[in-house]
């Protein structure tokens, strides 16, 4: 109990001082998660829309294999990325390997699922609610998919901080790909797994205080916005 | 009804006749529209009547475009339905479609997609139902007369020459039945079309200048309302007007 109280007292020292390898490792987690969550937002977003629409031969085949995806273990998609990008690798004379955008990609294929898929099942819903209204109304498909976007902007709030939390808590593949450089690739989670293997407790646990605060702080505020839009526009 | 609302009697003509011609509908297996040919020609308000499952839904759906026919074809003054017949209709559904946004809002998408309306015209369609105090209240949260009446409002922004409606007031507030009839008889004399469907005999006689009378997938009649009421010329009519026709 010693050690954790001492730990812990360290911890907060390190967090209110303002330590800068303990700030460079938070910035660069959050850039990196970001960075990944847009771009699995990007593509993840219109390919869920796309499935809620449209009906196709392939489609249950597609949504089957994006519910694989999202429970894909995250050492598997970080060994995969490294096949892709390592020298000998297809993808090999990138030279992205242990480089912050190796990190991008892989968080981006551990995401994108999760917004695709429960995307695609949250614009469904209102697609088969509104869409003889739409037809009716002649609605395009373009200014459909708009209206479903903003209607069930709630709902897809909650999938994008779902993704975030996916991406700045995992640990697996971005110490493949990015391998955990100091001041290059070294993130929240990567630190963390490194430093308590070194029995460097108190700086473990300050980045741990912190990606618990980012966790909980992102469900919080997901909560409250979620019951302020419920009072005002009840989606 | 606000100023915008002008008269447009020559524009109804050219949706009028509506000419269903040998239609027949299957769905899973199932003749639902069975060889039905009629020709509406009215201006006044047409009402559907039939029991439960005889088809009224599906027949309106297949006029407004929203299911197509499996043999036959519907004509509007002799031209199948293409994108300027589809944008001169509007139809209010059974259960009311609100979008996820304010009262005013919904009626403000429908503005959005056509450009045809101002925010004043928008407040004067809500204040027409009842419904200017609460403009900015979550659609979603109104009553279900107040909804049905926000769908007949919305329908009522892109200016629609035939209006179709799916027993807009089945289980509503006497209230909201009153006002919803007595606007539609101000649009019926502004000359929109109204095609109405019931199953409340009632409302039928309150409104109806002719009467269609479905059953089992069948048109059964198709008559003047006095015509209609005072002497069917089909069993299954007379039986319904007696309260002895349920399914
Ligand atoms: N998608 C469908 N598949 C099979 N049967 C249907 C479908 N939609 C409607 N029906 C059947 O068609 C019949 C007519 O339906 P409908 O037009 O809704 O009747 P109503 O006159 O009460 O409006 C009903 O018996 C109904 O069960
Ligand atoms: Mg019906």
């Amino acid at each position: 109990m010693q050690i954790f109280s001492d730990s812990f007292t360290t911890a907060f020292f390190l967090i209110i001082s303002g330590d800068p390898d303990l700030y460079e490792i938070i910035f660069l987690s959050i850039k990196v998660s970001l960075t990944s969550l847009l771009g699995s937002i990007i593509i993840g977003l219109p390919v869920g829309a796309f499935l809620a629409i449209h009906r196709f031969k392939m489609r249950s085949v597609l949504l089957s294999v994006l519910n694989a995806l999202m429970g894909m273990p995250p050492v598997v998609v970080g060994l995969i990325v490294y096949l892709y990008l390592s020298r000998s690798g297809p993808l090999g004379f990138l030279n992205l390997l242990y480089s912050p955008t190796a990190m991008i990609i892989a968080q981006m294929l551990l995401v994108t699922p999760i917004i695709a898929a429960l995307s695609a099942q949250i614009i469904e819903d209102l697609h088969i609610e509104y869409k003889d209204l739409f037809r009716s109304l002649n609605v395009s498909t373009s200014k459909a998919v708009v209206a479903y976007i903003i209607d069930a902007r709630m709902s897809l709030l909650t999938v994008v901080l779902a993704g975030f939390g996916r991406a700045i808590s995992e640990v697996g593949a971005v110490s493949i790909v990015g391998g955990n450089i100091d001041h290059l690739t070294r993130v929240m989670t990567t630190a963390i797994a490194l430093e308590t293997s070194k029995g460097n407790l108190s700086l473990a646990l300050a980045l741990g205080i912190i990606l618990l605060t980012i966790a909980l702080g992102i469900n919080l505020l997901a909560a409250h916005a979620k019951n302020w839009v419920m009072e005002k526009q009840d989606v | 009804m606000s100023d915008s609302h002008t008269q447009k009697p020559d524009l109804v003509t050219q949706l009028l006749p509506i000419e269903f011609r040998s239609i027949s509908f299957n769905k899973s297996g199932n003749r639902l529209i069975n060889n039905l040919s009629l020709t509406i020609n009215s201006l006044g308000i047409t009402i559907i009547l039939g029991p439960n499952g005889a088809g009224k839904s599906i027949l309106l759906r297949l006029l407004h475009g929203l299911d197509k026919p499996d043999f036959g074809d519907i004509l509007f003054k002799d031209i199948a339905a293409n994108y300027a017949i589809k944008r001169k209709q509007a139809m209010v559904f059974q259960n009311a479609v609100m979008l996820r946004r304010s009262v005013k809002d919904n009626l403000a998408f429908v503005a959005n997609l056509h450009a045809s309306k101002q925010e004043p015209d928008l407040l004067a369609l809500l204040d027409e139902v009842g419904l200017y105090d609460k403009q900015h209240m979550p659609a979603r949260r109104l009553s279900g007369g107040e909804k049905q009446r926000l769908s007949l409002a919305r329908a009522l922004v892109a200016e629609p020459e035939l209006l179709l409606l799916d027993e807009p007031t089945a289980s509503l507030d006497p209230y909201s039945v009153q006002m919803i009839e007595s606007l539609l008889t101000k649009l019926q004399r502004r000359n929109t079309k109204i095609i109405f469907i019931t199953h409340d005999l009632n409302q039928a006689r309150r409104l109806a200048e002719d009467v269609i009378f479905m059953h089992k997938g069948r048109l059964e009649s198709f008559q003047s309302a006095e015509d209609f009421f005072k002497n069917p010329n089909s069993k299954f009519a007379e039986a319904f007007i007696e309260g002895k026709l349920i399914f």
